[in-house]
């Protein structure tokens, strides 16, 4: 459809929630906003495409989901956020514990496959049912929920199991573990 | 060899395969009663990691990206007039 006044209201009123998944996907704020960008421009250079009446967000994630994995394809994932850059995208710093939750958090969400992590975010953050979420990604919808309890297994083994005191300190846990052979 | 820490291990395979449903729980609940609470923090901080990016609005760069190639667009005729300059794509 061309873009109307409307359709281009609603583009940039999806922005926040695509900056919030460029974000939760990529780990770092600068790349984010042009992974948006990149998105807006290629959302608007393909408007004619975008059927009326479709879900328009699920058709930006879409993009921008297919856009980070083609780039992810091509440099990888740089160690992100090593110098706190995306703690430096927040608006307000929370403070010392929350923060070092937030950090753990964001280092375990990291840890998961990037099939996983996507599937999580979408489903569980961006609010998308697992119809949408299966679109976006181009999966089966069973493949989504399957997906998203491996995520979220994996989360609470990472954040609530491996670093307990229930099991003394984590170092020598590790240690342990690692070096058991 | 690894003694005290071989229940850590076995929960931690547990907690990675989907069989085995009873034991699996029997073994969370061991660790401190978690399941359903966990996975609502999980979810909880998930939420509140993204509502915060959420919460930041538009950007400006956004407004300005979109209303600039609303000019271009907006007129087609004369789009070629060398208004459109994303080069890319």
């Amino acid at each position: 459809m061309p873009l109307t006044d409307s359709l281009r209201d609603d583009i940039l009123a999806a922005v926040p929630s695509l900056r919030a998944f460029a974000i939760s996907l990529s780990g770092n704020g600068d790349r984010a906003d042009d992974l948006v960008q990149e998105t807006l421009l290629r959302a608007l250079a393909n408007i004619d495409s975008f059927q009326p009446g479709s879900n328009l967000p699920a058709w930006l994630f879409t993009i921008l989901r297919n856009l980070f994995r083609s780039d992810y394809r091509k440099r990888r994932r740089e160690v992100e956020d090593a110098d706190g850059s995306y703690a430096k995208t927040l608006k307000t710093q929370p403070a010392q514990g929350a923060h070092l939750e937030f950090e753990e958090f964001r280092a375990a969400l990291d840890k998961l496959p990037q099939d996983q992590r996507e599937a999580l975010i979408l489903v569980g953050a961006s609010g998308f049912s697992y119809e949408d979420a299966a679109a976006i990604c181009g999966c089966a919808v069973g493949t989504i929920k399957s997906r998203v309890n491996r995520a979220r297994s994996k989360l609470s083994a990472l954040l609530y199991v491996e670093g307990t005191e229930d099991f003394g300190p984590d170092e020598t846990v590790r240690a342990v573990i690692g070096g058991s052979s | 060899m690894r003694g005290p820490f071989r229940g850590l291990t076995v929960t931690r395979q547990k907690l990675s395969s989907r069989g085995n449903v009873g034991q699996d729980m029997k073994d969370v609940k061991k660790q401190g009663g978690l399941n359903a609470e966990i996975q609502s923090r999980i979810g909880h901080q998930l939420r509140a990691m993204y509502d915060d990016v959420v919460r930041q609005g538009i950007p400006e760069r956004f407004v300005d990206l979109i209303r600039k190639l609303d000019v271009a667009e907006g007129s087609p005729q004369l789009g070629n007039a060398g208004e459109k300059n994303d080069g890319g794509e």
